[in-house]
């Protein structure tokens, strides 16, 4: 589906992504795990478009998209998240995901003005479509809450939220765990592992957290001071000495049990 | 002052807070919604009187210009004459930080000062242009200010409408976060332009009316000072953001400007010249003790634009963190 082709990246004198490639199968939820510093977001920014790399390509279903601008790659159906919830913090929880469906008519100034009937007949379509994502998070109580008055997790609700109101075909999810409580954590879970076998979402996923990893990723990408270390099942992994050396360290991390 | 002509001051007073009006929605759709740094307001409000202005008024032998041309040609080719510079300006800046834009639009709006005010061939230089029709027959000052209150009205609805869109949506969003909006699949550098162009032909228009109201215009008029400094202040002082804001900030400032004008005119001489510096000094305090006590302006952004139903109370705005937090 995705292929990281031999992707590099340096920022200044810093090689944050050296010779990286692998690939994102369709259907899978692959994980991508490894210490801080090891060039996954910075990969994934470069996945999506928001940076370009010094080198290598990024290629979707057999086509070279590494100089498409980050709205053209998701016109192709490549959607990320942040590690960092980007919220639009002044507008509406119903507003931040009502923007996201592309080709809305009303985007155009001129049938904005002009064909005003017909733009909130779409709103409507839409604005019952954010009911139903907002129902599946169960945020549907926040929905006329400003963003950014949310909680950390519940704006990473919001965050997935977005990657709901379109029809992706790849999601890259940016640490969709990180700073969430437990129930919450079950319900990102839950959330991707539907979007995956019901809607037929293919994800790949950075995580700290472990148990998410080993729930719901096969296979899973070690990354390692910018390039891949090892992938395979979350067993073949955990069991690379080189991996244990690198990220897990034998029994440190609190998930992770050998 | 007797009776008529506290009406007639009335009226020019009520005339010239339109104009600011219109001026200050072309600002907040640029600001109040995009977020765009426009210090250059003056460039697009001269180059619209300008433009008029050489087209419509009666022909001269000092330069170039007066056309005789109707006044609704003169105005459409003031509203898209200012879009142009727009076009121009947006399609080198756009892609820069919105800080650029800032130092682009106030060099640019600067450049076009100094052209009108030199280019005497085309511009008649700091002499001016005098005899520029009024327009559509509107001759009596009450007339004016009803056509002027007619234009106002109807760029603040399609201001409204524009808001309100998804268009307007993108926008707001823009300047929230820009990453989220591309991440959400939009093309950033297309909605930065269109706003900045159709805020920008806003003010063209205000400067086309300017020019039709007065009847005469010189280069002075477009000191960076009326023309950007104040609109400015009536932004923030009515609420950046908000359409119904823009429209009474620009009315408060410009009777609070107008006004201690007028109350300058009562000191002796010798202190008039001083008491001009100090009406500045008074709008630039203002500025602050608004900025200090209440920034998000009289009439703060309505956060809830485009929501179906309002069963819940609006929140304000989040919290600012304390610094240290």
């Amino acid at each position: 589906m995705i292929r990281i082709e031999n992707v590099s990246k340096s920022f200044g004198g810093i090689q944050a992504v050296h010779a990286c490639s692998f690939d994102i199968e369709k259907g899978s939820v692959t994980g991508l795990i490894g210490p801080n510093g090891a060039g996954k977001t910075t990969l994934f920014s470069i996945v999506a478009g928001f940076v370009a790399p010094t080198e290598g390509r990024i290629v979707l279903d057999g086509e070279d998209i590494t100089q498409l601008a980050p709205h053209e790659r998701f016109h192709k159906g490549l959607v990320r998240t942040f590690q960092i919830p980007q919220e639009f913090s002044r507008m509406t929880v119903r507003e931040n995901l009502m923007l996201v469906p592309a080709g809305q008519s009303g985007e155009s100034l001129f049938s904005a003005w002009f064909r005003r009937g017909r733009v909130s007949a779409e709103d409507k379509r839409i604005a019952e479509k954010v009911d139903e994502v907002l129902d599946f998070l169960e945020i549907t109580h926040v929905a006329d809450e400003v963003a950014g008055n949310l909680s950390g997790g519940q704006k990473k609700l919001v965050e997935l939220g977005r990657t709901m109101m379109t029809d992706a075909k790849v999601v890259l999810l940016d640490e969709p765990g990180a700073g969430v409580n437990r129930t919450l954590l079950k319900k990102i879970t839950d959330a991707v592992q539907r979007l995956n076998t019901e809607r037929g979402y293919t994800f790949c996923i950075i995580e700290h957290d472990m148990d998410l990893i080993a729930k719901l990723c096969d296979p899973v990408v070690v990354m390692a001071q910018g390039t891949v270390l090892t992938q395979g099942t979350m067993d073949q992994v955990k069991a690379d000495q080189q991996v244990r050396e690198a990220y897990l360290g034998g029994g440190m991390s609190g998930g992770v049990e050998a | 002052m007797e009776l008529s002509g506290l009406l007639f001051y009335g009226i020019s007073l009520l005339t010239l807070a339109g104009i600011y009006g219109i001026l200050s929605l072309g600002l907040n759709l640029q600001w109040g919604f995009t977020g765009q740094f426009n210090i250059g307001i003056a460039g697009f409000f001269a180059i619209g009187a300008y433009s008029t202005a050489i087209l419509t008024a009666a022909p001269s032998n000092s330069f170039v210009g007066g056309f005789d041309l109707p006044t609704p040609v003169g105005l459409l080719v003031a509203v898209i004459m200012s879009g142009l510079l727009s076009v121009v300006i947006g399609w080198v800046t756009m892609r820069l930080r919105t800080d650029y834009l800032a130092i682009a639009t106030i060099g640019i709006a600067e450049i076009i000062r100094l052209l009108l005010k030199n280019e005497d061939w085309l511009t008649n230089g700091v002499r001016g242009i005098p005899a520029i029709p009024k327009p559509l027959g509107l001759d009596s000052p009450l007339a004016f200010l009803i056509g002027i209150i007619v234009v106002l009205v109807v760029v603040y609805l399609l201001m409204e409408a524009a808001r309100k869109s998804p268009w307007g949506r993108v926008l707001r969003a823009i300047r929230e976060n820009e990453n989220g909006v591309m991440a959400a699949g939009k093309n950033i550098q297309r909605f930065r332009l269109e706003a900045f162009v159709v805020g920008s032909t806003v003010m063209g228009l205000a400067g086309g009316l300017y020019a039709h109201y007065f009847g005469f215009i010189s280069p002075e008029a477009f000191e960076p000072l009326f023309a950007t400094f104040l609109v400015w202040v009536m932004l923030i002082a009515g609420g950046s953001g908000n359409n119904k804001g823009a429209i009474l900030g620009a009315v408060l400032i410009w009777f609070v400007w107008s006004g201690s004008e007028l109350a300058t005119g009562y000191l002796p001489a010798e202190w008039q010249a001083q008491a001009g510096a100090v009406r500045v000094l008074l709008v630039a305090i203002l500025l602050q003790v608004i900025l200090l006590t209440r920034p998000q302006g009289l009439l703060p952004e309505d956060m809830g634009a485009g929501r179906t139903s309002d069963p819940t109370p609006k929140e304000g705005r989040p919290r600012k963190v304390p610094a240290g937090e």
